[in-house]
């Protein structure tokens, strides 16, 4: 069994509100998923929706598998699209940001 | 469904703005021109005929003192009151009198004068562009005077084109305005932004979001695009450099990050999210300094922006800056992508052209979806507020509020029950169980929001959950908004 891995999670943009209100989570999620890979991006949103996320609305959060779209994902600051987006390899103590565009002005 | 005359009239009400536009940036570019020339002229007079050498170069002869007296602006580049005017940001190498030429010599299209659009046209005003465009179809309204700055009291109902005007012209009568009372629209969006160096975008909704970015990238104009809501903010420059379509060191364009819009009802406006007027401004200040900072660009960095690039060049990649009032840190920069090589705009692929755009074959506002008013309830389950005020306040019914805690605490009706609306039908109604709103199923049961949306999901969770007691639960139509226009007009229009 691989060792549990501890990261934080960043929900702004107003994803917060999904997220019992809160910002910033420190959690740990399994090494392994289901089928033995080491757990990737993919791997931490379902984890987040069937673990963190209290809020019933999850079609705000994911559609098709995936974030919906006007979700960015950042990983240490850089958009997942720079690190192999859902398929990136989660190590200790990544920040992952999920971030709602805005369109007020 | 508009009849074929509407449509026509609408394109021809738009062609003869469009023409109208056209001709008001031609004059203004005529009355430059002939302004030059005067000046011209006058510093040839003031001179003599042997010292009429291009004095346009970095080290321009030192005039004698009595010509310095007489008419400063006939030997200097800038007048002496752009001097003045410019001096604190000239002194500064990052400006310099190369940047400030170089800020004269520009012209910056503003699109949207709202919460962003005032700062920024504000500081870009006050740095001296040349040429200032605004774009907004909007009146001033008192809602908007905690943020957008450069309205007033005295100019609510004016357009903010023409409010936003008169402030500018205060602050600095050296710069031409250019006024384009109208919304963009994509039929003239091209003939606009042709006129322009730089586009800002100020906008507040994916819509003109994506029309903004597929106009610059067709007319080859950098773009500072910026956003927020309630305490947040995001900024970021995209297509810069310009490069045309299919060019990948080109700056990657909104479609490049965003290639889907977001789904119509995640997409809050500042009316119903709500905006904090400090947040706004930062964005639409940060709007100012980016496209400063584009504008006066040294030329060894546009060196990349020539056809020649070095063998080592990488595609350019976008960073997106990110503000968040409440968080710490409030600032973070993320490293974004570069253009994408399947890009519907911006890539060899692109199904964005100048045709389909001013054709009107894209259709934006299909694109991005919309939201349709809610409508589920029928006609007997909905009461007007004229009427529900009629009714007796006894404990035989029961008002139920579903706006959030903080709009019930602003104003609320005395003894309805505050239960918000969750977004979810079974989360709502355990709540509302919890507040002790389904203790008598017998009871009328009343369901208030602000404009009469959330009240009529909630009314069709609580008939389903009392399926036995038909009529019982009533919404009432169009909310609080109807209780002040119909009832108290004394109730808080927040
Ligand atoms: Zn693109």
């Amino acid at each position: 069994m691989a060792d549990p891995i501890p990261l934080t999670v960043e929900f702004t943009g107003g994803l917060e509100m999904l997220f019992s209100d809160q910002r910033k989570h420190k959690i740990s999620i399994p090494g392994q998923d289901e089928d033995g890979s080491a757990s990737n991006v993919a791997y931490l949103i379902h984890w987040l929706c069937d673990n963190l996320m209290k809020d019933p609305r999850k079609e705000m959060f994911v559609l098709d598998d995936s974030v919906r779209p006007g979700v960015l994902v950042l990983i240490n600051d850089s958009d997942w699209e720079l690190e192999g987006e859902a398929n990136y390899e989660l190590q200790p103590n990544d920040n992952v940001v999920f971030v709602s565009t805005l369109h007020g002005g | 469904m508009p009849s074929s005359e509407d449509q026509k009239a609408e394109r021809d009400d738009r062609f003869r703005a469009n023409k109208l536009c056209q001709i008001e940036i031609a004059e203004a570019s005529l009355r430059d021109l002939k302004k030059e020339l005067e000046d011209f002229d006058s510093a040839v007079s003031a001179s003599g005929p042997d010292e009429t050498a291009d004095h346009t170069d970095a080290f321009p002869l030192v005039p004698d003192a009595e010509a310095k007296t007489d008419s400063q602006s006939s030997e200097w580049p800038l007048s002496s009151t752009e001097y003045q005017r410019y001096g604190r940001q000239m002194i500064m190498p990052e400006i310099g009198l190369r940047g400030q030429l170089q800020l004269k010599k520009a012209k910056v299209l503003i699109v949207g004068v709202g919460g962003l659009g005032c700062p920024a046209a504000a500081y870009l005003a006050g740095a001296g562009v040349g040429t200032l465009g605004l774009m907004d179809g909007d009146t001033v309204e008192v809602s908007n005077l905690h943020r957008q700055v450069a309205h007033a009291t005295g100019r609510v109902g004016m357009s903010k084109v023409d409010s936003a005007y008169e402030y500018l012209y205060a602050l600095n009568p050296e710069v031409n305005y250019i006024r384009h009372s109208f919304h963009l629209s994509p039929e003239h969006a091209i003939s606009v932004f042709e006129q322009y160096d730089i586009v800002l975008d100020c906008t507040d909704h994916p819509t003109s979001r994506y029309l903004i970015s597929d106009t610059s990238v067709l007319t080859s104009k950098p773009l500072v695009s910026a956003s927020a809501l309630k305490t947040e903010g995001q900024l970021i420059v995209l297509n810069d450099p310009p490069k045309p379509p299919g060019d990948l060191f080109g700056g990657p364009c909104y479609r490049c990050i965003f290639p889907k819009p977001p789904p119509a009802e995640s997409v809050l406006s500042c009316g119903e999210g709500g905006i904090l007027g400090p947040v706004v401004g930062v964005m639409g200040v940060l709007q100012a300094l980016e496209a400063i900072k584009v504008l006066t660009r040294r030329s060894e960095a546009q060196g990349r922006m020539t056809d020649a690039e070095p063998a080592t060049a990488q595609p350019v990649k976008a960073s997106l800056l990110i503000f968040s009032a409440f968080s710490s840190p409030q600032f973070r920069t993320i490293k974004m992508r570069s253009r994408r090589a399947d890009c519907a705009a911006c890539s060899a692929k692109r199904v964005v052209t100048a045709d389909s755009l001013s054709s009107g074959s894209l259709d934006y506002i299909a694109f991005c979806g919309r939201t349709t008013p809610v409508d589920v309830l029928d006609a007997q389950s909905r009461l007007s507020a004229k009427d529900f005020a009629q009714l007796p306040r006894d404990d035989q019914r029961v008002l139920v509020d579903v706006r959030d805690e903080v709009q019930y605490s602003i104003c609320a009706l005395p003894g309805s029950i505050n239960v918000p609306w969750t977004g979810n039908a079974d989360s709502w109604l355990s709540k509302a169980q919890d507040k002790g709103v389904m203790e008598d199923d017998q009871k009328e049961k009343y369901i208030v929001c602000r404009f009469g949306n959330d009240s009529q999901l909630a009314a069709k969770a609580m008939q389903q959950q009392h399926k036995d007691f038909p009529g019982i639960t009533k919404d009432i139509r169009n909310g609080f908004q109807a209780w002040r226009k119909d009832v108290d007009p004394s109730w808080p229009d927040y």
